[in-house]
């Protein structure tokens, strides 16, 4: 990643929520995010690169079923 | 981010809509738009009619009606009218709203009245298991169709600029960004408001016509929607079967609960 | 020169109705325009405006009855009319209204069927569809007025009926009496009871829309007064939310059914004339009522025992009151202008014939008709 990014990144730090009772395996949040923050687990999306995420929320306006949920990390 | 279990009936979750459906993604969309402009859940009144998106008033918590098939636009004349200060919704696929439903949407919009239609736009009935509707594009299958469409396809925010509506616009589950924006414009307009939102149908749709999953319908949204103003510069070859996005129509006419204010006024006046 | 009554009016049928609803607090009319029942919808879309009350003329019978259910959630006593042809067209919207309990009134001007008919002349053959018109075993109530003032009494209690009980009224009318002129005194205001819904004063956190109660009738909540709650077709639980579980659906059912049962003796009213010591009764309504009655006084001065029995709500019907009769009447006529409806239910109700006297040509049945089957049963 650019200096940019990373500089970025660890600034803002973000939680992805996966709500994996809901998630129906549709693969459009793995599809939309920008940054390969998410992949498929055995038919559920799950989170596999968490730095990456930069908080656009793309997965949460896409995903259909309201099973993820991008939060900001206050900490 | 976004705090959707606020206008969310929680305890009906997870929903009935299928893997990849746009049902959810529409729904997002109606209330990051209800959040922006600050519309309190006991003025809005949510009435569906029957099919996959006529499911939606069940999940969300304000004054809901699901009514007969096609009938929604209907039943919202005479709740709109009894009480205008109702933020009056109405949710209805393309074959509720277009085929049965046909008859009240255009004398909606004709009277221009006050309320909001959202018609998700998957052009098939999916409720019913994949009959094709008055959207099926010809050539398209649906269980009814088996060897392709035969017929024209309505073009329904033609038919709702025809016939009165005030504002209308055009979006596709792709582009959640601007359907915030279409909604809260319909929203706060006063007169009849048309949303129609192109939605992926994972189910009875894409797999039956061979269209890939919901992931392939959003990308191929993405990539043959044509904004309206560079639509005005293009000839007819270039638009061909291309989606037209954007806020379609944008004008003052009348608004059918103000007018009969007036009327009323003027008679007990006289 | 005869003390002029102030209150006397020179009206039809169809305008008692109009001014009726006004009086019962109808406040929405949604209708379509049809022979014979246009007037009804003329008067209300001058009158309603000067009472802050809505009248739409909306695209067809469909939208009619489906947006006076509209208006009825939000809280507003509403009113349709029609005839023949656009009630076929509201029945799904009635079956609507009688599943989720929305109060509503639907005036069904008969006129010749089946199809279009004889659109300008009476008949009283929508007596079934009234009843079951709408797919599925569903509650509904049925009255019918057979003269000018009765329809404006009745017009009132049908407003007073589906507000308390939560069930579509049905006022069933025909073209004679929406069009006859009648010489009619407006009743004065206090001597006319309205009933309104009952309304929930729950919080609206615990408030649930079909909630069981010792009444059966559940507690009604205007849309847009901070309780959101679900309406729907489909078959629901106490609240409101669709429901597939055997035993909740049962429940339902047994509740909109047991709603009209266990208070059908308060809502059953009929009138007789000369049946104390009759051995023949004359069962009718609407119309033929009248013809009856004058029938049934020409044989009483002939010195024949024959009594009348007016149905002013037909549905539910008088079943048992009949049945009770029957020990002491020999033969029962029923004059009908249709080709036997009312005359099944009062055999059903005696268990045993009845002496049909039917018309549906057009023509209201005459006395003489019903009083010659009088006399041939007298002999």
């Amino acid at each position: 990643m650019g200096i940019i990014e990373t500089m970025l990144a660890k600034t803002r730090r973000f939680k992805v929520e996966i709500k994996e009772a809901w998630c129906k395996g549709c693969e459009i949040c793995v599809a939309f995010c920008p940054k390969q923050v998410l992949s498929m687990g055995k038919g559920i999306a799950k989170v596999i690169n968490l730095e990456a995420c930069t908080g656009c929320q793309m997965c949460e306006m896409y995903c259909p079923d309201f099973a993820i949920k991008v939060i900001k990390d206050e900490t | 981010m976004f705090p959707y279990e606020k206008y969310l009936r929680f305890s009906k979750f997870p929903h009935i809509w299928c893997t990849g459906c746009g049902c959810g993604i529409i729904l997002k969309s109606i209330l990051r738009a209800i959040e922006r402009i600050k519309l309190s859940k006991n003025d809005i009144a949510l009435v569906s009619g029957i099919g996959c998106s006529s499911r939606t008033p069940g999940y969300v918590d304000f004054n809901t009606l699901h009514t007969t098939h096609g009938r929604a636009i209907a039943f919202a004349t005479g709740l709109k009218l009894a009480k205008p200060a109702l933020k009056v919704l109405v949710i209805s696929g393309d074959g509720d709203a277009t085929a049965i439903g046909g008859n009240h949407f255009i004398h909606a919009a004709r009277r221009n009245l006050d309320i909001t239609v959202i018609i998700y736009n998957n052009h098939i009935y999916g409720m019913t298991g994949g009959q094709a509707s008055p959207t099926t594009p010809i050539g398209k299958k649906g269980s009814t169709a088996p060897y392709g469409s035969i017929e024209p396809s309505f073009d329904i925010s033609g038919l709702a600029i025809a016939a009165g509506a005030s504002f209308v616009a055009r979006a596709t589950c792709y582009h959640v960004v601007q359907l915030d924006k279409y909604l809260e414009k319909g929203f706060m307009k006063k007169g009849f408001s048309l949303i129609e939102v192109l939605a992926p149908c994972p189910t009875y749709y894409s797999r039956p016509n061979r269209l890939g999953t919901s992931v392939d319908m959003l990308r191929w949204y993405k990539e043959n929607s044509i904004p309206v103003e560079k639509a005005r510069t293009l000839s007819e070859y270039e638009k061909k079967d291309k989606i037209i996005i954007g806020i379609l129509e944008d004008r003052e006419r009348p608004e059918f609960c103000e007018e009969y204010k007036k009327m009323a006024e003027r008679i007990r006046k006289s | 020169m005869a003390k002029q009554n102030v209150n006397a009016k020179l009206m039809t049928g169809n305008e008692a109705c109009a001014e009726a609803a006004i009086v019962a607090g109808m406040r929405f009319f949604g209708g379509y325009p049809i022979t014979p029942s246009s007037e009804i919808a003329e008067v209300l879309a001058h009158r309603l405006p000067e009472v802050g009350g809505i009248f739409v003329q909306m695209e067809d019978e469909l939208a009619s009855m489906a947006t006076i259910i509209g208006a009825s959630l939000a809280g507003v006593k509403s009113m349709t009319a029609t005839s023949g042809p656009g009630f076929s067209l509201m029945q799904e919207n009635i079956g609507y209204a009688s599943m989720t309990e929305v109060p509503c009134v639907i005036v069904n001007v008969q006129r010749g069927g089946p199809s279009t008919g004889l659109p300008t002349l009476p008949a009283q053959a929508d007596v079934m569809q009234a009843r079951w018109g709408t797919h599925g075993d569903h509650s509904i109530i049925v009255v019918a007025p057979s003269t000018v003032r009765e329809t404006y009494d009745w017009t009132i209690k049908a407003f007073n009926l589906t507000e308390q009980y939560r069930i579509p009224v049905i006022v069933l009318l025909d073209e004679v009496i929406a069009h006859v002129n009648e010489k009619m005194v407006i009743p004065e205001p206090e001597t006319i009871t309205i009933i309104d819904r009952k309304r929930s004063t729950e919080s609206p956190d615990t408030y649930q829309p079909y909630k069981q109660n010792d009444s059966d009738i559940p507690l009604f909540a205007d849309f847009g007064t901070g309780y959101r709650y679900n309406v729907t077709g489909l078959s629901h639980d106490e609240t409101g939310f669709p429901t597939n579980d055997p035993q909740k659906i049962n429940a339902l059912y047994s509740r909109l059914s047991r709603k009209l049962e266990r208070y059908q003796d308060q809502i059953i009213e009929y009138k007789t004339e000369y049946l104390k010591d009759a051995e023949i009764c004359i069962v009718a309504f609407g119309s033929s009522a009248r013809s009856a009655y004058r029938a049934v006084r020409l044989a009483r001065q002939q010195g024949i025992k024959v009594g009348m029995f007016q149905l002013f709500v037909i549905w539910p019907f008088p079943y048992k009151i009949l049945g009770r009769l029957a020990s002491q009447i020999k033969a029962f006529i029923v004059p009908e202008m249709n080709l036997g409806q009312i005359a099944h239910e009062v055999s059903c109700a005696i268990k045993s014939d009845v002496i049909k006297v039917n018309r549906v040509d057009g023509s209201l049945i005459t006395p003489n008709e019903i009083l010659e089957r009088i006399k041939n049963v007298s002999v």
